[in-house]
């Protein structure tokens, strides 16, 4: 557990070293995870382990643990709402709007381009 | 009289009581989601939030006090999305199986979040500065903001509006799938995460976990592409 806890630190570390060192526009994060899903499928290639067996490691429990509370993990970002019902001012009902449509829009976009490649590949 | 408000004043100020605060209102929320059988509109995110934020004003905590118990919350969403990896690998054949459909869908699902929020909110007469600042909003909240201060747009302003979308986006994604008749899992999971990056992620995962997966892989191409899209179309188009 603790140990498995590591490797998601080493790799969040890692991304965020060669994020910077490369000035990447992306989170440390977002490359960790490239890191620790490239280094599983490293692994994997010289047998250590199978995708299939991986959610029985102390990795894939801790991993499932973590993704399991996703959803906490926004709340104090989330709650930082407080501090802002300022600058949202006059526009705050023509923003609610756009972001309402817009994810409705993106939403169906995305499911449908997704759908009509694969059916158009099959 | 004094006693209580002596152990109020001590306990308020200490980052244990916002960090139990924040755990027992999630703890509530959820039990509330898995009550109403995961319905869509109760969101424990949204619960959570609108709760703790109601308790903040009503005793006037300042968000700094609070946040510096809600941090060791915070700090994990950093190892949460490096765990993201794990699920990667356990679907890798189902990932590699969807390549093209995931690059076609992020390049037009990318395009359209950025383009449709710019094009309802300039008609809504909605400025310049603030159209910049909502150019990402379908970003993970760290690159959102970067994208947008790079910009001159407000990161804040640039925080709040990412964080509606990803509740939006969680709330709504199930009820509209499911008017759509779409059942494929992955193609609902990959559209919930380029919308609604971590927070449509969470929702994902809690549905079902290739959901989870896609959502997950579509969270951070979009982080990808939108640090390249937005600033040629705020440069371009406003």
């Amino acid at each position: 557990m603790l140990r498995a806890f590591a490797v998601l630190l080493v790799c969040q570390l890692a991304g965020e070293v060669v994020g910077r060192a490369l000035a990447l526009p992306i989170p440390g994060p977002v490359l960790g995870l490239v890191l620790l899903a490239a280094g599983l499928g490293l692994a994997s290639r010289h047998g250590w382990v199978t995708p299939a067996e991986i959610e029985s490691t102390a990795l894939g429990r801790t991993a499932s643990g973590l993704l399991a509370v996703l959803g906490i993990l926004f709340v104090p970002a989330g709650v930082g709402i407080i501090q802002q019902f300022g600058l949202l001012g006059q526009y705050g009902l023509a923003l609610l709007l756009a972001l309402v449509i817009s994810t409705a829009v993106t939403l169906v976009v995305t499911v449908y381009v997704f759908l009509g490649v694969s059916r158009w590949l099959r | 009289m004094t006693a209580p408000f002596a152990l109020w004043t001590y306990l308020a100020a200490t980052p244990l009581l916002w960090l139990t605060v924040t755990v027992l209102a999630w703890i509530a929320a959820d039990a509330l989601a898995q009550a109403s059988g995961r319905h869509p509109l109760v969101n424990p995110l949204l619960l959570t939030v609108a709760g703790v934020a109601a308790l903040l004003l009503a005793t006037g905590t300042p968000y700094g006090t609070y946040f510096a118990g809600a941090q060791f919350v915070h700090f994990l969403l950093g190892p949460a999305t490096v765990a993201i990896a794990v699920p990667l690998f356990r679907n890798w054949p189902l990932v590699v199986r969807h390549a093209l459909p995931m690059l076609a869908a992020l390049l037009a699902g990318g395009l359209t979040a950025i383009a449709s929020a710019l094009a309802v909110a300039a008609s809504l007469g909605v400025p310049h500065d603030v159209l910049v600042a909502l150019a990402p909003k379908s970003v993970t909240a760290g690159i959102a903001m970067g994208i947008s201060e790079g910009l001159g747009g407000a990161p804040a302003l640039t925080a709040v509006l990412v964080i509606a979308t990803g509740l939006i986006g969680a709330v709504m994604v199930t009820p509209l799938m499911n008017a759509l008749g779409i059942r494929d899992y992955a193609a609902r999971g990959f559209a919930v995460g380029l919308a609604s990056h971590g927070i449509g992620t969470a929702r994902a995962f809690t549905v079902d976990p290739v959901a989870g997966t896609f959502a997950g892989i579509a969270m951070g191409l979009n982080a990808l592409l939108s640090a390249v899209l937005v600033p040629l179309i705020v440069r371009w188009v406003l």
